[in-house]
């Protein structure tokens, strides 16, 4: 991104999730910040999760509905006391419908220093079917 | 960048006459918190990276979300009494062909400084970023950790 050089980043708080489910388990869900890219052959998405370990990431894609889930763990260690807090962390949760048909064999998924990279191959078009219109 | 350094806000210190004051907004927001189901928030300084600074008896732990950094991007100095974390962010360049839907995450340059009381070992403070966390562990001086008083029985 050649307009990003040399610009400051700002600050941002984490997006937190307004749902109309409630959550069973209690503490803050975010939304995480995503770049979504399409080439012919594939889309790709790019998510912010820190603190999401590789066990810890569930990706589930069903009837075109692609769902990001990252639990994350406390990075707190037990005696430690808060003397200042900006961000809170909690799980993420993002959900998108997808319009394109994913070649599900062909996914793939990589986390690397707290940013997920998922790769969503498009099924080769299918073949256009004429119909015909029987007069009856 | 210089301007934006010196006046780098909040300078806030550990041992501070509003340390008290300070306690007690924390307390109101664990009401109002408790109240709305809402998080507890400090108030944001505005600069990059947001910081979450946690004690134990033996250190202090400043913890920032830097999604995608490396260890070795990171310029994390402890000089006197602040802490100073400045890097730089980077997105590559995907594909020219590629087409973008979605563009949230952001790259750029961050310097923030963080006032420390001066009862830190500068020389054994540690940082690590794992998982696109970074930890900076700075342990307390030994004239500053708490100490046990046996009370002598005559």
């Amino acid at each position: 991104m050649p307009d990003s050089e040399n610009k400051a980043l700002q600050a941002k708080v984490k997006r937190e999730m307004t749902g109309p489910a409630e959550q069973t388990r209690p503490g803050p869900t975010f939304t995480p910040a995503v770049d979504i890219f399409e080439t012919d052959e594939e889309i790709t998405l790019m998510a912010d999760m820190p603190g999401v370990k590789a066990k810890d990431l569930d990706i589930d894609l069903r009837e075109n509905v692609l769902t990001l889930i990252g639990e994350v763990a406390s990075p707190e260690g037990p005696n430690e006391v808060d003397v200042w807090r900006e961000y809170q962390t909690g799980k993420y949760f993002r959900e998108f419908s997808l319009s394109e048909i994913i070649d599900q064999a062909k996914i793939d998924a990589e986390l690397r220093d707290g940013v997920l990279r998922l790769r969503l191959p498009k099924v080769e078009a299918a073949t256009p079917r004429k119909i015909t219109v029987k007069a009856g | 960048m210089i301007v934006r350094r010196l006046t780098d806000w909040p300078t806030w210190h550990w041992r501070s006459p509003f340390e008290e004051v300070e306690g007690m907004r924390r307390k109101m927001d664990r009401l109002s918190e408790g109240l709305t189901g809402g998080v507890l928030r400090g108030p944001i300084a505005g600069v990059f990276p947001l910081v979450n600074v946690t004690e134990d008896s033996h250190s202090y732990y400043c913890r920032a979300e830097l999604p995608g950094m490396k260890a070795d991007d990171l310029d994390i100095a402890v000089t006197g009494n602040s802490l100073s974390i400045a890097g730089e962010r980077k997105i590559t360049d995907e594909d020219k062909n590629a087409s973008y839907h979605r563009r949230e995450r952001e790259a750029g340059k961050f310097s923030r400084m963080i006032s420390l009381s001066d009862h830190v070992d500068t020389g054994k403070v540690e940082a690590r970023c794992v998982d696109g966390v970074l930890t900076v562990v700075l342990p307390k001086a030994e004239s500053a950790k708490p100490r046990q008083i046996t009370i002598k029985t005559s």
